[in-house]
């Protein structure tokens, strides 16, 4: 089944809840918001942890690492650190807990941690079931169970006027027939498509869903992909760090005007590029 | 009536009893809640989450067991989170009724307290054995991880099998600071919040640390509820004015929305936005200045909560209304049936 192409980014007019925008201050439509990323120790996650640190938000992260949770959280004062797996049923509860209780509520939720499936990429016929199964937990379950969790802290701050958005970070794999990329695309087509539905149902309630390719990055998951690939052909996760956190301001109330020119600047998924 | 003894938020078969504003007394399915809702009205819950608030552990000095409930916290704020005020048991856990716990052992100023991952210390009593003021060690951060870790919601003995925080969280929660869940709000979900807007009904929340229901410890129960820290939003506040304006009612999902609003309430009800602490008790004599009808669990005479429907009720039909909660079996308690009580209003009947 094809997706039409004109759907697949959001429509950011859903988001008219009113309200005079976020955080309350001229300083930026980031500063005092309340932003969770999941994935948040390393490759975008990282990025966007501390892309939107620098925009005047308060960031919560989560990752799997007690560990590098820790490091992450040292380096990046201010930002709080969960230690959590998005794919383990039993976790998301505590998870949910700790990013509404800390940040005292939730504006912005960016569930961007992934899991690419067999290592290395394999043909859909030659994947262990478990290795399907992960991708699936971690990339369609696990936002599925996170975004239900905090959807009432979501729909709380649309109510309040400071907007809500769900970024669900997903790959032009989710489009495009990629040979040995089945197990990681089909999850992030159940993400798209999970979002396109969340989007309509919650349009009224202001809480708006972004799903969006960020393009082929310089991480350690394209890493794991294709080892080989020449990482000055890669996008820099900054970069693409940068222009996410564009489309979630896009997203919000008091900047909906600026939405489409925005959402014409994320890499729309097309053609292989893999 | 009977205890509701599985933790199911909206299972097909609830029941509402409906009081309307002439006393009439009618049965309904709970599902059919928004149907008694009209366009204009304004429904108001407390979108307060349910933390993880029993905590297992030890008392430092004798390795005794006890089992710890928060009960109150000074503020909503997420960092003010080191410093509460808490209930203590001695061995054992929620299978036990609370009237039959054992009790701690005495409690000192100056006690430690070993609860999984956290440490606390026992900063003082607070006029009654097993009631104290606790000081967490560590950041903010790391009590939020050591609740989210060891806590578990507090239950009841009614309840047979350990209860998860999907079980208490209601569909809208947001943040956590409820020490028991708002339980009138199980009733909604997305479809009934998305229904109310299709009738022209609005939905808004507050905030609202709804506190502990039972101590066990009829010196303690005299004492609830506790002090309780809310917030009424913006938007809520200017909804009530528009509900007001256009003659819609205020409906109040649980006993916590009125002991809220009902607080932040001048003299001429007008509700402004506002963060407090709602320090009143709600009875026969209160005079409800926001408030038109509350949507409520049921309950049995005696307790707080039944003293706050006292408000919108004459005794007697109160009494013609219990008598009809048990007779037709409906079922009490957290996961029980509801009643919709509108406020008395004879005159118009």
């Amino acid at each position: 089944m094809n997706i039409p192409s004109d759907k697949i980014l959001p429509d950011f007019s859903a988001d008219e809840s009113g309200g005079t925008g976020a955080g309350g201050s001229g300083t930026g439509p980031f500063y005092g918001l309340r932003v969770a990323v999941t994935g948040g120790t390393s490759g975008l996650g990282l990025a966007l942890v501390r892309e939107l640190l620098s925009r005047g938000a308060r960031v919560a992260f989560v990752a799997r690492t007690a560990e590098r949770v820790r490091r992450v959280a040292e380096e990046n004062p201010g930002a709080h650190g969960i230690v959590g797996d998005v794919s383990a049923k039993d976790d998301i509860y505590p998870v949910a807990l700790q990013v509404a209780g800390e940040l005292g509520g939730l504006d912005v939720l960016v569930n961007n941690a992934s899991d690419l499936g067999p290592v290395p990429l394999a043909m859909l016929s030659d994947t262990e079931c478990e290795d399907l199964e992960r991708a699936f937990a971690t990339n369609v379950l696990g936002p599925f169970r996170l975004t239900k969790a905090l959807m009432g802290a979501l729909a709380s701050s649309a109510r309040e006027g400071r907007g809500a958005v769900v970024l669900n970070v997903v790959s032009d794999a989710a489009f495009n027939a990629y040979p040995t990329w089945g197990a990681y695309g089909a999850s992030k087509a159940a993400l798209h498509q999970m979002s396109r539905v969340w989007g309509e149902e919650h349009a009224d309630d202001g809480v708006c869903f972004l799903s969006l390719d960020p393009g082929d990055m310089d991480t350690p998951m394209h890493a794991a992909a294709i080892p080989d690939a020449d990482p000055s052909t890669l996008k820099r996760p900054e970069d693409a760090a940068r222009e996410l956190a564009d489309a979630i301001a896009g997203a919000l109330p008091r900047h909906a005007a600026h939405a489409a020119s925005v959402q014409e600047s994320i890499k729309e998924p097309e053609g292989a590029v893999l | 009536m009977i205890a509701a003894n599985r933790p199911a938020q909206r299972p097909p078969g609830a029941k509402l009893l409906v009081v309307d504003a002439c006393r009439r007394i009618n049965h309904a399915s709970r599902s059919s809640f928004v149907e008694h809702l009209r366009a204009g009205d304004l429904v108001v819950a407390n979108d307060a989450a349910t933390l993880p608030a029993s905590l297992a552990g030890a008392h430092g000095a004798t390795g005794a067991s006890v089992e710890v409930r928060l009960a109150g916290r000074p503020s909503l704020r997420p960092e003010d989170v080191r410093r509460f005020s808490a209930v203590v048991f001695g061995a054992g856990d929620f299978r036990t009724r609370t009237e039959d716990r054992p009790a701690p052992p005495a409690l000192s100023a100056g006690d430690r307290l070993v609860l999984g991952p956290l440490r606390a210390t026992v900063e003082r009593v607070l006029g009654h054995a097993r009631l104290v003021s606790l000081l967490f060690d560590g950041s903010p951060d790391e009590v939020w991880a050591g609740l989210a870790r060891h806590g578990r919601p507090i239950q009841y003995a009614h309840v047979g099998a350990p209860l998860a925080l999907w079980d208490v969280w209601t569909r809208f929660a947001g943040p956590p600071v409820a020490f028991e869940p708002p339980s009138a709000g199980f009733a909604l979900d997305w479809r009934a919040l998305a229904s109310m807007r299709g009738r022209g009904v609005e939905f808004e929340t507050i905030t609202h640390a709804a506190g502990i229901s039972s101590t066990g410890d009829e010196g303690l129960d005299r004492l609830l509820p506790f002090d309780e820290p809310y917030s009424v939003p913006r938007a809520t506040a200017d909804a009530i004015v528009r509900a007001k304006a256009r003659g819609g009612r205020v409906v109040a999902v649980g006993t916590t929305v009125v002991r809220a609003l009902e607080h932040a309430a001048s003299e001429e009800g007008t509700v402004r936005a506002c963060e407090g602490v709602a320090t009143q008790r709600i009875g026969p004599s209160s005079r409800l200045r926001v408030v038109d009808a509350i949507l409520s669990g049921t309950h049995e005479a005696g307790t707080s909560h039944y003293e706050l429907l006292r408000a919108f009720l004459d005794d007697a039909t109160l009494t013609r209304a219990t008598l009809e909660l048990d007779s037709r079996g409906y079922m009490t308690h957290e996961f029980g049936d509801s009643v919709l009580i509108e406020r008395a209003a004879p005159g118009a009947c």
